[in-house]
């Protein structure tokens, strides 16, 4: 499955607690800015079905305002 | 052995996606910073070769960066360095380099001989295409053949049909499937303001303060546009307004949801002019010195028959006499015929009548696919031009488009029946010049506009036409009321070209099928949304014998006589096609940007004057084509711009007794249009596997439809069954049902209605009438 990149826009205060979130996943790489509410979420998964599952954990962080997404690498798994 | 490589190149391409999202959100968040030891170790390129691209499916047309692997490309990231997404892809950009390598990609060319297709070489295609040609002009005259084109054409593809047909064989005969999704914003454009395509650009989305969508789940549609209007909504105190007829993303990410009855955004438009006139929001200053005032014909029609005539006569009105006409249009009867509360009517008239607030309306297909597409064009504008909030940055009424290159190709390279590059075939002077700059005898050019898309298939029904040449789109999933240009297709004595990189139900009615060369298998320009041309190079090599459409239209053109006009040489053709192009453009009004620029940068804005894009026409402070202080909307003779007196008329059919339900047709993220590039992808395919009929939770309580049971959809076209969906991605409202196009399998134009816009000839998938029964 493609490795994808994402900035991931916390709710107001909330950025603390989507870090915790979004660590807890197994799948999840985060790298928190510095300076503003902005975390960086890499997503590594190893078929559909995990990277269904990821989806819809994600989906239920209540603290994650914004999923933008950045880059998919196609890795060789899928090619 | 494996593992460890394939471990060290996964944790390689992590790093390396890292990177990308930083640079993405440096862009974003100017100064942003990252913990020191985050940022130690990110590869730079690593083998991967980084080139630059317009992305190959939506009109936002975001930059992209393709990585190329040994003649392969294996990712792609959004182009920080681009104006247009600042870093940031969707699901389908980055995702999009799979495409170009589904199993069953077209390599030959095949020709059908005994009702089977037979692979045969280029030169044999080719040659027979040619020889039809010619045959049929023969014997029946040269406007019977035919070319469909598309907004997925780069400029190239686009500018050489349109010299082949119009200038060289002396057809207009050439149609694109952007009359199906944008012709209602050319027409709209053309009758307010005298020049196509939208004044400001996408940097309004930093500068508005307030965001009508009317229509338009841009969520979904344009979700990179939608993710910088969401991040300005971070940052500021800013509103997002979704009007609309169902409730999607967009409607639960936006700050008010309402929603209306088709048809009545007619009405509710015209409501929100009464109240900023009746509440002295009008900007007199300005609509006095730039707006003049007419009316048009009403009871126009809907187009349903055969060779359906239609000639707007516009009549200048006062400004007393449009005030009086809006008194039919008061909130309070509005909001009975629209559903619309008149608060909410009257909430967004005071954002519009506000002089504090800035504000941006944004369209696509909701607006445009309408029998009365250029009338709601006409009446947002009104909006914008009673309150004089237009062409600076944040007061903004932004049309967008669908396809990557529906402006670039369509609009502005012309490839539409009564379309030059520069003005119409009904003048003379246009003519002059495309025939001087394709140097052909003037006379060559016929002065007459021949068939709009939906008749250019009635006439190959009829037999009118016999040839046609279908280039990088699929309308046997797209054309309303499918079944009868299907059947059309297949009659005796026509003869059908089909140019695609996949097979589709298009490829299906072809007599001879061309291996097309895809995006960055060749080399071409897009012009997205915002005015901005963008280049690609060519980065691998396309599969088997395939071709780019410009090629084979060269090639073609060469073997019907015409080596003179098609001069150019393999290796440098799109450089030499772009310098005669923009010839057509010359001047301050839409001078366009040389190629070296293109190449460098990530796309230019036309007018493209003194080295400088144009970001916000028709304001003196950043167009150097004006010609008076403030704003000259310089496309009418006079400089003005027209408020139009545009009433409300039903839809073509309306819901009754025998068939209750609304029919609403469109799109969904993770496909673009049919689906044949997109369904190919595995994992945007998982994601959205087949089409669905959306119902209203209500609805489908008291018929007992559950998700996933099988409802039956019967229209005065015929019938379909599809699974239902219900509380899922999106809810119409009560007796409106959803289907989207995507998928070949449940072809749902099959049963919508074949009804457009007099004046623009764009067809409205958004309504007709349905009945739905559980099966
Ligand atoms: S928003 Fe459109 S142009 Fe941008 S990445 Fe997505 S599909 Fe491509």
């Amino acid at each position: 499955m493609p490795i994808k990149s994402y900035l991931a826009h916390p709710h107001k205060d909330k950025k603390d607690e989507l870090f915790k979130a979004l660590s807890s996943i197994e799948q999840c790489e985060v790298i928190p800015a510095e300076n503003k509410d902005l975390l960086i979420l890499i997503t590594d998964t190893q078929n559909n079905f995990e990277e269904d599952t990821l989806k819809e954990k994600l989906e239920t962080i209540t603290s994650l305002k914004l999923l933008a997404m950045v880059s998919g690498f196609n890795t060789p798994k899928n090619t | 052995m494996y593992t460890s490589v394939l471990t060290d190149r996964r944790s390689f391409i992590k790093r390396m996606a890292l990177l990308s999202a930083m640079t993405a959100a440096a862009t974003m968040f100017p100064g942003i910073l990252f913990a020191e030891e985050q940022e130690r170790g990110l590869p730079k390129n690593g083998n991967l070769d980084w080139k630059k691209a317009p992305c190959r499916f939506c009109g936002v047309g975001c930059g992209v960066l393709v990585g190329i692997e040994n003649g392969k490309a294996v990712a792609v990231k959004g182009d920080p360095k681009s104006e247009v997404n600042k870093g940031l892809c969707c699901v389908k950009g980055y995702h999009s380099v799979i495409a170009m390598y589904g199993k069953d990609r077209l390599t030959k060319p095949l020709i059908k001989k005994n009702g089977k297709y037979v692979e045969t070489s280029m030169k044999e295609a080719l040659d027979l295409i040619a020889s039809k040609m010619k045959e049929t002009i023969k014997d029946y005259g040269k406007d019977a053949v035919s070319i469909y084109g598309s907004g997925q054409w780069t400029i190239p593809d686009g500018y050489v049909a349109s010299k082949l047909f119009k200038g060289c064989i002396g057809t207009n005969n050439v149609e694109a499937n952007a009359r199906l999704c944008m012709a209602s914003a050319v027409t709209g454009f053309m009758t307010s303001f005298g020049m196509d395509e939208p004044m400001g650009c996408y940097e309004d989305i930093d500068y508005a303060d307030v965001f009508v969508l009317w229509g338009n789940n841009m969520a979904e549609m344009h979700p990179v546009l939608f993710s910088r209007m969401l991040d300005q909504r971070s940052k500021r105190n800013i509103k997002i307004i979704d009007l609309a007829t169902r409730t999607t993303r967009t409607s639960k990410a936006s700050d008010r949801s309402i929603i209306f009855e088709p048809q009545t955004d007619l009405a509710i438009a015209n409501a929100i002019c009464y109240e900023i006139i009746k509440n002295g929001w009008v900007n007199k200053s300005f609509v006095e010195k730039h707006c003049n005032f007419s009316k048009g014909l009403t009871n126009i029609g809907y187009g349903l028959e055969d060779k359906f005539k239609f000639k707007d006569k516009p009549e200048k009105i006062t400004f007393e006499e449009y005030k009086k006409f809006l008194e039919d249009y008061t909130p309070e009867k509005v909001s009975k015929l629209s559903g619309v509360s008149v608060r909410d009517i009257k909430y967004m008239a005071s954002y519009y009548g506000d002089p504090n607030k800035k504000v941006m309306s944004l369209w696509c297909m909701g607006v445009n696919q309408h029998t009365r597409g250029t009338w709601m064009n006409n009446l947002v504008y009104n909006i914008h031009l009673l309150t004089g909030k237009i062409s600076e940055p944040g007061n903004s009424p932004f049309s967008l488009t669908g396809q990557p290159s529906a402006c670039g190709t369509v609009r502005e390279v012309g490839t539409l029946t009564h379309k030059l590059p520069k003005g119409v075939v009904m003048n003379k002077k246009h003519r002059e010049i495309a025939a001087k700059i394709w140097d052909v005898p003037v006379e060559n050019i016929s002065p007459k506009p021949t068939y709009h898309t939906v008749e250019m298939f009635r006439a190959l029904d009829r037999g009118d036409i016999k040839f046609m040449w279908i280039q990088v789109t699929n309308p046997m999933v797209t054309m309303p009321k499918l079944k009868r240009y299907r059947d059309a297709a297949k009659k005796e004595g026509r003869f059908i070209v089909v140019s695609d990189i996949y097979p589709t139900p298009t490829t299906d009615i072809a007599d001879v099928i061309l291996p097309s060369a895809m995006w960055i298998e060749r080399e071409g320009m897009y012009g997205n949304s915002e005015r901005r041309t963008q280049y690609f190079e060519q980065m691998v090599e396309p599969p088997g014998e395939s071709m780019s459409d410009t090629w084979q239209l060269i090639e073609v053109a060469k073997r019907m006589g015409y080596e003179k006009q098609f001069y150019y040489k393999e290796e440098t053709h799109i450089e030499e096609i772009y310098n005669e192009y923009i010839q057509f453009h010359k001047g301050k009004k839409h001078g366009m940007a040389p190629l070296e620029v293109l190449k460098e940068e990530s796309g230019a804005i036309w007018p493209y004057v003194d080295g400088k894009s144009t970001q916000w026409r028709f304001n003196s402070k950043y167009d150097p084509a004006t010609t008076k202080e403030g704003f000259d909307f310089y496309g009418k003779p006079d400089g003005r711009a027209v408020i139009w007196q545009r009433p409300y008329e039903p839809a073509a059919e309306v819901p009754d007794s025998d068939y209750p339900y609304w029919l609403n047709t469109g799109r969904v993220i993770e496909h673009w249009h049919t689906g044949s590039m997109t369904r190919r992808i595995p994992v945007l395919h998982k994601a959205m596997p087949y089409a669905y009929v959306e119902l209203n939770p209500e609805d489908a309580k008291r018929m007992r439809i559950k998700t996933g049971d099988k409802v039956k959809l019967t229209t005065r076209r015929g019938e379909i069954i599809m699974p239902a969906s219900v509380n899922e991605r999106g809810i119409p409202a009560p007796m409106q049902v959803f289907v989207p196009f995507f998928d070949e399998n449940m072809l749902i134009n099959d049963i919508t209605l074949d009804s457009f816009c007099p004046i623009s000839k764009e067809p409205d998938y958004k309504k007709c009438a349905v009945k739905v029964e559980k099966v």
